[in-house]
């Protein structure tokens, strides 16, 4: 019965994480035709109209370029800073430092909207508003909680003695940070590093409200004021959604096991 | 024991200063805006001192009430769903299998996908004329077709149901985790004992799995209680209010309508909910972090 369960179950758990999203990758291959037929069409055309369609008729490659740079900046920001943080948490004894670790995971949980409006005014006061560093400071400071957890988790352990023997040699902190923790911690970095960039790149809240310029804004606010309020364009959504999705395929298919730790050193760590 | 050394400081304060600036800073910044009354659109009114004016209003405001009542009973319905789906995944993920980390990676692929992205998607799925959800249902019989966006009762199954597909792998890693750390050995003594698949569920999995299927229960409540870009791009809150999550109402407030102290006051809820589910989750699992912290 088992032989039997397993491979269905197995399968039923793969076409439910997969055909939804593939029902809509293959829309971006349709023709006009096919994407409305009824009943639909399983195989498309393989047309590339929709793709060239919205990158010249819906700027699609600038949508992309903002948000390479925004989330690529986000993600080396916040890992260096992280990584300071993470480094004096797990070296360091002192009270304030525990009570900083649950702050930020405290923090990590509140809506968006508990700090948005002020958020808001903090960009507007800087003039930040619709500007790369307005949404890269705020998108460092939110996944600083997740790069300093997961950093803090892959920092400690490592064996702390090399590092003890460096200090008695004269080494300086920052030093041992730099010559003996990083290399040493460079997979838990890159796949900190992953995590942020996904949080970086999928983030939609903070994009729409600081971001309300079509030519600064990124994929996600994009796709979702996507133009057409009556006839919705859904080739060419399907093909920016495509486009929009197809590096966080690679990096999980390539890093499953990474992210899956790093995921499971954020949350069930205690 | 190492020394406290000063030094610390210095390392910390880059992420204090920007987290004390964008996190701490706005709540209180929040709390003292919910005490004003200002209007984005009416700037000669200025910044006037109402005292708990908007406290007042909150309270009375009907679709406030309402739209509490569909974030809680969003975040229920959702995260006991995902906790229970994201189980089975797990105890199928846990088995031996030929090809289980191109499974694991395959599950993983929806939680991988941007909201927005997969919130468009959906959108067609369910289209009323053309959408793949409707042909599966009735076939060509057009005349039968639904509206799932367009009906209140749908449309709030068709947000629980997007957030689900997108949300149930991550609950399935945490609770696979949880597996992991089941000794064999139980396992390996109830077969001695005759024990039935159905008995060594019952009576091993599902009891020494429990801290971790609170801990995803938790998380995924806390996570769920942001809902907000599904209900942006499927519903926009409609059709009337049926899917107008606090999120989303604070939002339209602050700034669509510009209801600055008015939506501040809505922030300020919203952030004492919050707080008392982080305060549980932290009780839950952070108490080690306390006594021995992230420090060895």
């Amino acid at each position: 019965m088992k032989k039997f369960l397993l491979p269905l179950g197995v399968a039923a758990v793969v076409v439910y994480s997969l055909l939804p999203f593939l029902w809509f990758v293959l829309a971006s291959w349709k023709s006009p035709a096919q994407l409305t037929a009824i009943p639909p069409v399983v195989v498309p055309e393989f047309h590339w109209g929709f793709y060239r369609s919205a990158i010249v008729n819906y700027g699609l490659l600038g949508y992309i370029k903002n948000s390479a740079i925004v989330a690529g900046a986000t993600t080396v920001v916040s890992i260096a800073i992280g990584a300071l943080a993470a480094y004096a948490l797990t070296r360091f004894h002192a009270v304030w430092l525990r009570w900083y670790l649950l702050v930020l995971l405290c923090v990590s949980m509140f809506p968006q909207i508990a700090v948005a409006g002020p958020v808001w005014r903090i960009l507007n006061a800087l003039g930040w508003l619709n500007r790369y560093p307005g949404i890269i400071v705020a998108y460092i400071s939110f996944s600083l909680p997740l790069a300093i957890w997961i950093l803090s988790t892959f920092f400690k352990e490592l064996p702390y003695e090399i590092e003890e023997a460096a200090l008695v040699d004269g080494c300086t902190r920052t030093q041992v940070l730099r010559l003996i923790v990083l290399p040493l911690a460079a997979p838990g970095i890159f796949t900190a590093a992953i995590l942020v960039f996904i949080y970086a790149w999928n983030e939609f809240f903070f994009a729409l409200i600081i971001l309300t310029s079509p030519p600064l804004q990124t994929l996600p606010v994009g796709i979702a004021l996507f133009p057409g309020e009556y006839t919705i364009p859904w080739g060419e959504l399907a093909a920016a959604s495509t486009i929009a999705t197809l590096p966080l395929i690679a990096l999980t298919l390539l890093f499953q096991q990474r992210i899956v730790r790093g995921l499971s050193a954020g949350a069930a760590k205690g | 024991m190492k020394r406290f050394d000063r030094a610390a400081v210095w390392f910390v304060l880059p992420s204090l200063f920007l987290v004390a600036l964008f996190s701490i800073y706005p709540i209180c910044d929040s709390a003292r805006l919910s005490f004003y009354r200002m209007i984005l659109m009416l700037p000669w009114l200025g910044e006037k001192f109402v005292g708990l004016e908007n406290y007042g209003d909150l309270a009375g405001d009907p679709v406030v009430l309402a739209s509490l009542g569909v974030t809680l009973l969003f975040v229920a319905v959702s995260a006991a769903l995902e906790v229970s789906i994201g189980a089975g995944m797990a105890l199928l993920l846990n088995e031996s299998f030929r090809g289980r980390g191109l499974v694991r990676a395959a599950v993983l692929v929806p939680w991988a996908i941007p909201t927005v992205v997969s919130s468009q998607m959906w959108r067609y799925i369910f289209n009323d004329r053309y959408g793949l959800f409707n042909f599966l249902l009735f076939g060509r019989d057009a005349s039968r077709y639904l509206a799932p966006l367009a009906e209140p009762g749908l449309a709030r199954a068709a947000i629980v149901f997007a957030d689900v597909w997108k949300t149930s792998s991550f609950a399935a890693l945490i609770i696979l985790a949880g597996l992991q750390t089941i000794p064999d050995e139980l396992y390996e003594a109830a077969e001695v004992d005759g024990a039935s698949a159905w008995q060594k569920l019952r009576r091993i999995t599902l009891p020494l799995l429990k801290p971790a299927l609170l801990l995803a229960l938790l998380f995924r409540t806390i996570d769920a209680f942001k809902v907000f870009d599904l209900v942006f791009v499927m519903t926009q809150g409609g059709p009337a209010d049926s899917t107008n999550v606090l999120q989303f109402y604070g939002y339209k407030k602050i700034f669509a309508e510009g209801m600055i102290g008015y939506g501040s006051a809505i922030s300020v809820g919203v952030f004492f909910i919050s707080l008392a589910l982080a305060l549980l989750y932290i009780k839950l699992i952070g108490a080690s972090v306390l006594e021995s912290g992230a420090a060895r």
